[in-house]
């Protein structure tokens, strides 16, 4: 998981954002508008061809039941056909149309992924931030709490409690899946917050009588974005994951299409065996896309939120055509551009070679320092 | 006037010009993107073998980004645009670091040359004891140090910054600020380096303290033999450390003198400025101006001479002309004073008094 990066707080290293090295750039000063840096996450490659993996499939889900070219159910005469010109991903035993269902089916995926990861992360921010501020019996209640969650096997839970609920909808799945699901970013969120709370910006926000909803909202919140983030898609991919599982196994109702149930029709019928792979490939590989998809998103959040990966993150285009890695304690070195006074001669006798060739009477300073060639009209 | 700690003789025939640090024109910019700011233009620098060299300056001039940049230690954005870093050992073998391998420039490090960093005392681990954490270091670098022989050299490092070597066994909580601070000295002279960059190794302590581990780090050059680039904002300090000071403004530098004589007797008007933001602590008053206005933005900087709005001094070819690094208007009596300004491109009488001062015969 991407969580622990956002905490290296560089205190011996001289800041490159201290007075004095402002890096507020030239152009802004002319007026023209710092370039997008609201939307800095969306210049980052990863978070780009992240965000544009899913959002084809959360199109998908929006459009995919009016442009799928056949019903779903519909059963046709051709059974088990290959991907033709009339069924672009081929058709199942009873002659259904893959494609169709892998379409119909996206926004099932996609609604259960999303609602499962909101009200689990709401869940974990709740229980997560709450037990971690307030500390005390709170603390130990909700910690216990998070604690039975985290060891109860989330997956046969989800069976039975789905098995139980006669024709259980996307909705009730989404709410099965985030119960089970909530504890680990709480457990996260709760050691982060308690970490926050005892540094001193907390104590000069308590000292200075600002109320507990304050601190916790606008003081201690922000810096658990990464976390809650990377919680957030982290949790998706779970949900995504589990109820594709048991749709998979059978568990909720197989005429809801999802790619799950696809697979469970595709199983259930031999396809592996009979050779008709275009009836689970395609559906396995949108699984692996979306999960490849948040885990890319996953990386983005990770550079945008730590501001020193994001000038990182920003630039990794122009640091790869300059050939330069970024790293902590390997400074860069790039001669590319020259300065107009690198190379130039040096004016005054006092280079640092004719020191030895000299010999300075004991006692009287010794020569200092060379002197520096410096371009005189300098913009 | 405060008449500055005199200097041990064998200070004073160690000061060979003999170099182990050159930094020659180097250059340093912070900012990926197309428009980073230039922090460093074609500075220049020598150490010699044995020297306390003071880096002074404000907040912000470029102090630690000169040492760090010299050492390759510069976080991003930073990006090492030119220059050369000559390192010589005792050996006599020239190296420049910033073309060394990584794998070379890790094994030089602390070997070569060694860091106290700015609030050092907070590097230390918590959860583990100091011996532990020295000995680390130790093998670190020696992969062949038995334990009984790099416990031994920990705590020979210990007793040399005058801690007992039983607080081997004590945790950093258990050791006030200074004796942190004195552990982080002991762990950057474990592997007797060559070289010892402070960089405001003291400005978290009280001034007792400090005087102790200042008075610490001289003894130890004496005995050990290294030479150390002595970073801070407090010039007072530098007069009684440091053998010679670079006074540095806006990422350049601007005088660089014997630590006496830029004292007793400042050439540029920053250091003049400086030197009269502190009191002196004997002889007669004298009222503390301090330097009004604040160091030019670095992203914008202005046309000719980087000092000339805040400068009393300030004459019309200081808004056209960047003054450059030479010998002053006094070299004959000076020749090893260099000062940036254009004052002393004229003759000595036409300088202002305070910038002229002439040394007692």
């Amino acid at each position: 998981m991407t969580v622990e990066t956002n905490h290296l707080e560089p205190q011996e290293l001289p800041r490159p954002d201290a007075p004095g090295v402002k890096r507020k750039g030239k152009r802004s000063a002319v007026g023209k508008p710092q370039a997008g840096t609201k939307f800095v996450f969306l210049r980052n490659a990863k978070a780009i061809t992240g965000m544009a993996i899913l959002g084809f499939f959360v199109l998908i889900a929006i459009i995919g039941p009016w442009i799928a070219p056949y019903d779903p159910d519909a059963f046709s005469d051709q059974l088990v056909q290959p991907p033709s010109w009339e069924h672009w991903l081929g058709t199942t035993h009873l002659g259904q149309d893959v494609m169709s269902q892998l379409l119909v089916g996206t926004r099932y995926v996609m609604v259960v992924g999303f609602t499962a990861g909101i009200i689990a992360t709401i869940l974990a921010i709740l229980v997560g931030v709450t037990a971690g501020y307030l500390g005390g019996w709170s603390d130990e209640g909700l910690s216990l709490l998070s604690n039975i969650f985290l060891v109860l096997p989330a997956l046969p839970l989800i069976i039975i409690i789905a098995g139980q609920l006669d024709n259980a909808g996307m909705f009730i799945i989404a709410a099965v899946i985030s119960l089970t699901a909530w504890a680990w970013g709480a457990r996260v969120l709760r050691a982060q917050t308690m970490s926050h709370r005892k540094r001193d910006y907390v104590e000069a926000s308590r000292a200075n009588g600002e109320s507990t909803w304050r601190i916790v909202l606008a003081e201690i919140l922000p810096n658990l974005t990464a976390i809650i983030a990377s919680s957030f898609v982290a949790t998706v991919t779970f949900a995504i994951l589990t109820q594709v599982t048991l749709a998979f196994i059978g568990v909720t109702s197989p005429t809801d299409w999802n790619w799950g149930t696809v697979l469970y029709w595709a199983q259930g019928n031999q396809a592996l065996a009979r050779g008709a792979w275009w009836w689970f490939i395609p559906a396995g590989l949108c699984i692996a896309a979306v999960g490849v998809a948040l885990a890319l998103i996953n990386f983005g959040i990770d550079e945008f939120v730590n501001p020193r990966l994001r000038s990182t993150g920003k630039y990794a285009r122009v640091l790869r055509k300059r050939g330069i890695t970024a790293r902590v304690g390997f400074t860069p070195i790039d001669r590319g551009m020259t300065h107009g006074g690198v190379g130039a001669s040096e004016p005054g006798g006092a280079s640092p070679s004719s020191g030895p060739l000299t010999p300075e009477p004991p006692g009287d300073t010794v020569d200092v320092t060379s002197v520096p060639t410096k371009v005189t009209a300098k913009k | 006037m405060t008449t500055p700690v005199p200097k041990t003789a064998t200070a004073q025939a160690r000061r060979a010009a003999d170099p182990i640090l050159e930094i020659k024109n180097l250059s340093v910019d912070y900012g990926f993107g197309d428009d980073p700011t230039h922090v460093l233009q074609d500075v220049s620098l020598t150490l010699n073998r044995g020297e306390v060299l003071g880096l002074a300056g404000e907040s912000g001039c470029g102090k630690s980004t000169l040492a760090y940049g010299a050492t390759r230690l510069l976080p991003p954005p930073g990006v090492i645009r030119g220059g050369e870093v000559i390192f010589t050992g005792r050996d006599g073998i020239k190296t420049d670091i910033l073309g060394l391998s990584d794998s070379d420039l890790r094994s030089a490090r602390w070997r070569d040359f060694a860091i106290v960093f700015q609030g050092a005392m907070n590097s230390l681990n918590p959860v583990h004891r100091v011996g532990t954490q020295l000995m680390d270091a130790i093998k670190a670098h020696d992969k062949k140090a038995s334990k009984k022989d790099s416990r031994d050299r920990a705590a020979h490092v210990l007793e040399l910054v005058g801690i007992n070597a039983d607080r081997l066994q004590a945790y950093p909580h258990q050791l006030s600020g200074g004796m942190r601070q004195r552990v982080m000295i002991a762990m950057a002279l474990a592997l007797e380096p060559e070289l010892l960059i402070m960089d405001e190794p003291t400005t978290a302590l009280d001034v007792v303290m400090q005087r102790q581990i200042l008075e610490e780090i001289t003894d130890l050059r004496d005995r050990l033999g290294f030479s150390v680039i002595f970073i801070t904002h407090d010039v007072s300090l530098l007069v009684e450390v440091a053998d010679r000071i670079a006074i540095m403004y806006a990422g350049e530098i601007v005088e660089a003198a014997d630590a006496k004589d830029a004292y007793l007797r400042p050439r540029h008007p920053y250091t003049d400025g400086l030197l009269n933001s502190f009191p002196p602590l004997r002889g007669p008053r004298r009222e503390l101006v301090g330097i009004p206005g604040s160091p030019p933005d670095m992203a914008q900087l202005p046309e000719g001479c980087r000092f000339a709005d805040r400068c009393p001094f300030v004459m019309d070819i200081c808004r056209v002309e960047d003054p450059v690094l030479a010998h002053t208007a006094l070299k004959a009596s000076e020749p090893d004073r260099l000062v940036a300004c254009h004052l002393h491109d004229g003759k000595a009488s036409d300088m202002p008094a305070t910038l002229a001062k002439v040394a007692n015969p």
